[in-house]
Parts: structure tokens; C-alpha cells; sequence
């Protein structure tokens, strides 16, 4: 199931060394119905620094390939496959509830999830909240932890956090809250923080006041940033690399600029026609993707935009799904017409 | 576009809705909520006028007060040149008929228990539009071909459809009656990125083949709004504080906080987003119970002057067809 992958860490120059490297990854889920290959052979690497999207529809796997690399997959879910390797370490030799994973989930990789609203404790005020964190990863007691909190809810922007840590949740507005988690995610100074649809469920202008908090935060601490997103816009405007990914699998990465300007997947190229632009032109048709989204369940090998597609060749009905190749600097893609035009190019 | 634009169907002036705040055994009323606070537009046949607001900013309240799901606490909405204001209940059922809604979420705006063709055909028998049984069952299979399902599938339930279907028969449902008017209320907010298009693009072609309807497109998102509208009218606490035409509105948008909104919203172009200019507003939207004094913008504004805080701009003419409410401008 994760076999025939192209694992791309090696060749490419890179002046910031590799922070996090996923190789292979398969998570399922095993269902009645079936099982479900939520992730089913997904590699990518995060440098030092860098600021990373994963994008793609829901469903399509990239929550729970971040939810794998935190040992947060709980049953029916099971992580079959792959390698995690962080700080030289494979994080998947660990046990998900051992002492080493716990050192490392919230305190090394932090995550920010989507729902603000329910992603923090309703009943405990979001000092204790803080200070929960400071005190397990940091050894930090009472007052010292209680001065930190403080620190970290001004770092974050909320005003007179001496009043405010003694607040419950719902105190706070929708925005103020993932504030409050972006003031957890970075308290315990992380290397790597996942935003897993940071702003989907918050309005414009609060968004971009969050994503540039979150950017300031990650310069600040030095960290990377994983933006998980189905916003290509979001993506443009912060990340430097992009991972495309559909039906479990990435299918196509690259720098932004190149994924961009010169997108070769027939899925990527797809969502880049049918959304519409905010300084687009009068008359501009959008071109949808017709179809859905592929139900994950007992899937075929073959590969699963195929159905979806317009260009697909008789290939691409009867091979296994096409492995990610190199095309140039950094830019991978998994589909047959490339292989093709590579062909046609060579013989040319 | 043409010379039919130039008819209006759908006058609003000086829209108000107010939600008391009951408090106490008695249900005493301590405040309101202006939820819309004068609101004033107007909708040409043919026409399709974005609504584009953040939440809590009225837009929603706008169109149910507009097909009468709300008594308007003031001002006066004008539907083919009749005053429906205050029209008795009796007779808002006529008006329903010629004015229809699509609602944002395609998961509980249709009835499980209902199949497809039957959801699709109720206004048809509630409307007296069919006379008998088999022409009711042409017209289920039509107004499903139209949306671009398979006439077959009237027997199945929504559950066995996916959400763009779904919105799908929503759409359906609401051109039943064939109404001159349809509200559209966040129609793609709740589908997936690839499906939105489908459904942005069906919209289109409804209106290119029934030559006259006329869309209020209610919805956050401005690029969508941007996209479908001929004109654009952004809200803000009630308020209408710009109002032009789609071009325009990323052209040249002169009221502060059409600029924020639209600096706001990332666009999916690397090398455009290099060079745009980012204003992150500060604060969040204040409490439509107890709004800043003034312009209700003037707190979170980049460009406000003392004065913003003393009277409550009217919405003026800058150029030909832009309206702007702010003082600055």
C-alpha cells in the first residue's frame, strides 16, 4: 500500500537543515464499512524556519496526516506504516501515551486546532489552561507559571491578561479564544507548530489579524509552521512550499511560486480554475472540478482523481497510482502525463 | 447590461430591524438589538446585488425581512412597486410565491423525511401553479433537469445525496414557482472548493436562461460575492457603508473598511500577494447591543478623526452609482 514512493529528501541543496521528515506515512481507519486509507503513503519534510501548507478538499487526509505525526489517532484509526523522524528520532517508535511522546506532543510539536469553541476546556479557567502546560513541559510552579501565562496572553494580543486568565472560555469571543490556543501552542517555545484550519471558522478580518500572529509568533520563537488549509489564498500570501493533497495522498508539492505559476497536476491546475479570484476580471468563467470527491472506502489502486479528470489517459484507469517524480527545483508530481511529457520531450 | 436593468424590482428604503432584550419573569424589554439599522438599496430586474458583511453584521436579517420572515420594525420595502411592508399574512403566501430563498445550509434546510421530488413540487401544490398529477410530475422532472440532476432521482431522500445535490435541490425548490426574486443566503459557504463552482456556475446559467431574475447574493465571502454580483453592497453593524458596482469594489474602494475587508482576503497568487498591501484591522466587530457611538466603524479604523465619533454618517454619492458612508471620503 505505500510502495513504489519516491522518497525526496536527498539531491536537493538546501540551506536550512531538515526539522521534521515524514516518509511514507499510512494511517487507516478500520470501519465497517471497509477500511478507510486516510493517509496512504504520504512523505513531506519541514525545514528550520519554514513555513509549510498542506492543501486539499475535506476528506482528503491532511488533519489526520497531522494528527499522525502527534500520535493523536485514536480507534478505529491505527497508524499501519511509515517513518516520523524528528530530532533524529522516529517519533512512531514511541508509544502514543509514553512518557517520550509526551515530552515531545505540545511541548516540541505544537498543534492549533480548528474549532476554538471546542478545543479548549469549558470548565477550567484558560489560566489553569496555560499554566497546565507550562508546569508538565517546563517544571514551572505556581507563581512563576501564573507570571508566564500573563506574558504569553499579551504576546498574543489580548489586553490586561492579569484580569482576563482567570476567565472561563466562554468569556472570550471566537477570535480571542484561538488567541488563547495560539498562546498555549507557542508556551512551551516549540520547534514545530501544526495550524490545522486555523481561521475557517472565524471572519475575515479576524483571520488575517490570527495568521499574522501566527507568522510573527513562529519568527519570534524561531519555529516552522505547518498551515493545514482548503484556502489557496491563505497558502499564497504565508507559505513557501506547498502540498497538495487529494484522497489520501500528496499529489503534487513544490515551492509556492511554482506550484503557482506553473501547476502540472490536472487536480491542482482544477482548483486553481474554479475558485474565484478577488481581482479577477468581468466575465471570468469558473471552470469547476465536475464530480466529487472520491469516498475513501475499499479504494481502488488506480488513481482516485482519475474519475474527476480531463486529461487522463487509458493509463491511468489501469496502473497504480503514479508515484510523486522530480519535474525541477523542487516541484513533484504524481500523474502520468508527465511521465508522458518527459517521454515526448526526450524523444523530441 | 441592458435595458431591462434599468427596471426595479425590489426597493428598500430605510430598513429597520430591531430585536428587543427581554429580561425578568415579565419579559420586560431593557434593550434592542439593531440588528439592521437603515438600510437602503435597490434591486434592478435582472440584476444580481451581492450582500457582503462579517457575521453579526445584519446581512441575513436583510433578506428575511425582505421576504417578510421578519416584521420590519421600520422603513419600507417596496416589491414590484407594492408596498409589502406591512402586508397581512394572508397574502405574504402570494408574495412567497414570486420571491424565493436559498438557504446556507444544504444538511437541515430539507426535509429528511421528504424525497426529492416531493421537496421540489411542495411550493407547486402549495402555489396552485399545476393542475394535475401528471402535469406536476413534468414540471418535478423539469425543475430537476434544470439544476442538472437525473429526473430519476425524485424518489431518493436527501441523506442519500451529497452537498452540493443537495444545494442542488434547494435550488430547485426555490424556482419552483418561478420567482422574479431569489434570495440567496450564503448559498456556498457549507460545500467543499471544487463543488462551490458548480454551484456558483449553475446560479449563472439560471440567470442567463430565465431572462429577468434578479439575485440579493448574501454572503462573507467577498471574492465569491465579487464574483456573482453586478453590484456590491458591504455592511457593517446594520449598516450599509459602500455600495457599487463589483469593479469598482476592487478597483477603487473608498469606505476604510471595504479596503480592511478586501486586504483582508488572501488572494491565491504568490506573486500578487507579494506586493499587496496588508491592513490588519485591530479589535473585533463591537456588540450590535451597544454600538460605538458615531460610525459604528470609527473604533477599529485606520482613518478616523475625532468627529467620526459624533454623528452617523449617511450613506452619499461619490461618483456615478458609488455610494460611500463616511465622513473621509
Amino acid at each position: 500500500m505505500t510502495q513504489g514512493f519516491e522518497v525526496y529528501s536527498n539531491g536537493e541543496e538546501q540551506t536550512m537543515s531538515t526539522l521534521l521528515e515524514v516518509k511514507n506515512l499510512a494511517t487507516q481507519f478500520h470501519t465497517e464499512g471497509g477500511v478507510v486509507k486516510a493517509v496512504d503513503g504520504v512523505s513531506y519534510h519541514i525545514d528550520e524556519q519554514e513555513i509549510i501548507g498542506l492543501v486539499g478538499e475535506s476528506g482528503c487526509g491532511k488533519s489526520v496526516s497531522q494528527l499522525s505525526v502527534m500520535q493523536l489517532i485514536s480507534s478505529p484509526g491505527k497508524i499501519v506504516g511509515g517513518e516520523i523522524i524528528f530530532e533524529d528520532q522516529n517519533l512512531l517508535k514511541y508509544e502514543a501515551n509514553g512518557a517520550k511522546m509526551r515530552s515531545i506532543r505540545g511541548a516540541k510539536i505544537a498543534m492549533i486546532f480548528q474549532e476554538p469553541m471546542t478545543s479548549l476546556n469549558p470548565v477550567l479557567t484558560i489560566g489553569r489552561q496555560l499554566t497546565e502546560t507550562l508546569e508538565l513541559h517546563l517544571g514551572m510552579n505556581g507563581e512563576t507559571a501564573r507570571t508566564r501565562a500573563i506574558e504569553l496572553l499579551s504576546l498574543v494580543g489580548i489586553p490586561s491578561g492579569e484580569n482576563r486568565i482567570n476567565n472561563y472560555p466562554h468569556q472570550f469571543s471566537g477570535g480571542m479564544r484561538q488567541r488563547v490556543m495560539i498562546a498555549m501552542a507557542i508556551s512551551c517555545n516549540p520547534r514545530i507548530l501544526i495550524a490545522d484550519e486555523p481561521t475557517t471558522a472565524l471572519d475575515v478580518t479576524t483571520q488575517a489579524q490570527l495568521l499574522e500572529l501566527m507568522k510573527a509568533m513562529v519568527e519570534r520563537f524561531h519555529a516552522s509552521l505547518i498551515i493545514v488549509t482548503h484556502n489557496l489564498g491563505v497558502v499564497a500570501r504565508y507559505a513557501q512550499r506547498i502540498y497538495i493533497m487529494y484522497a489520501g495522498r500528496i499529489v503534487e508539492a513544490g515551492t509556492t511560486k511554482d506550484i503557482f505559476a506553473n501547476p502540472r497536476h490536472p487536480y491542482t491546475i482544477g482548483l486553481l480554475k474554479c475558485i474565484p479570484r478577488l481581482d479577477e476580471e468581468k466575465g471570468r468563467k469558473l471552470v469547476p472540478i465536475e464530480g466529487l470527491p472520491p469516498n475513501l472506502i475499499n479504494m481502488k489502486a488506480t488513481c482516485a482523481f482519475a474519475p474527476r479528470c480531463s486529461t487522463g489517459s487509458k493509463r491511468c484507469s489501469t496502473d497504480p497510482w503514479p508515484p510523486l517524480t522530480h519535474i525541477g527545483n523542487q516541484h513533484y508530481v504524481g500523474c502520468f502525463l508527465n511521465d508522458e511529457e518527459k517521454k515526448s520531450e526526450l524523444s523530441a | 447590461m441592458n435595458s431591462q436593468l434599468n427596471d426595479t424590482i425590489l426597493d428598500v428604503r430605510d430598513l429597520r430591524m430591531y430585536f428587543p432584550v427581554t429580561m425578568g419573569l415579565l419579559r420586560r424589554k431593557v434593550a434592542d438589538v439593531k440588528a439592521v439599522d437603515g438600510v437602503t438599496f435597490k434591486l434592478k430586474r435582472g440584476e444580481t446585488l451581492g450582500l457582503v458583511g462579517e457575521s453579526g453584521c445584519g446581512k441575513t436579517t436583510v433578506g428575511r425581512c425582505i421576504i417578510r420572515l421578519y416584521q420590519p420594525t421600520g422603513g419600507q420595502i417596496l416589491f414590484e412597486g407594492e408596498d409589502i411592508t406591512s402586508l397581512p399574512e394572508e397574502k405574504i403566501r402570494n408574495l412567497r410565491s414570486k420571491m424565493a430563498l436559498i438557504f446556507q445550509d444544504p444538511y437541515s434546510s430539507l426535509d429528511p423525511r421528504q424525497n426529492a421530488g416531493n421537496i421540489v413540487g411542495e411550493p407547486l401544490i402549495i402555489h396552485s401553479m399545476v393542475k394535475n398529477q401528471s402535469e406536476y410530475r413534468n414540471r418535478v422532472e423539469e425543475l430537476l433537469r434544470i439544476v442538472g440532476l437525473d429526473p430519476s432521482m425524485k424518489d431518493r431522500f436527501p441523506h442519500e445525496f451529497s452537498g452540493g445535490q443537495r444545494q442542488r435541490i434547494g435550488v430547485a425548490r426555490a424556482l419552483a414557482c418561478e420567482p422574479s426574486v431569489i434570495i440567496c443566503d450564503e448559498p456556498i459557504s457549507a460545500l467543499d472548493v471544487s463543488i462551490q463552482a458548480q454551484v456558483i456556475n449553475l446560479l449563472e446559467q439560471l440567470q442567463e436562461g430565465l431572462k429577468g431574475l434578479s439575485y440579493l447574493f448574501i454572503a462573507h465571502d467577498l471574492s465569491v460575492v465579487r464574483h456573482i454580483s453586478d453590484r456590491v453592497a458591504v455592511m457593517y453593524l446594520g449598516r450599509i457603508v459602500e455600495i457599487t458596482d463589483s469593479q469598482m469594489l476592487y478597483k477603487n474602494p473608498l469606505h476604510p473598511y471595504t479596503k480592511a475587508l478586501l486586504s483582508a482576503i488572501p488572494i491565491a497568487d504568490p506573486f500578487v500577494e507579494e506586493t499587496r498591501e496588508r491592513i490588519i484591522l485591530k479589535g473585533e466587530v463591537p456588540s450590535p447591543l451597544n454600538p460605538p457611538p458615531g460610525c459604528s466603524f470609527h473604533p477599529r479604523c485606520f482613518q478616523a478623526i475625532p468627529e467620526c465619533s459624533q454623528s452617523i454618517p449617511p450613506l452619499h454619492e461619490v461618483n456615478e452609482g458609488h455610494e460611500v458612508a463616511c465622513i473621509r471620503v
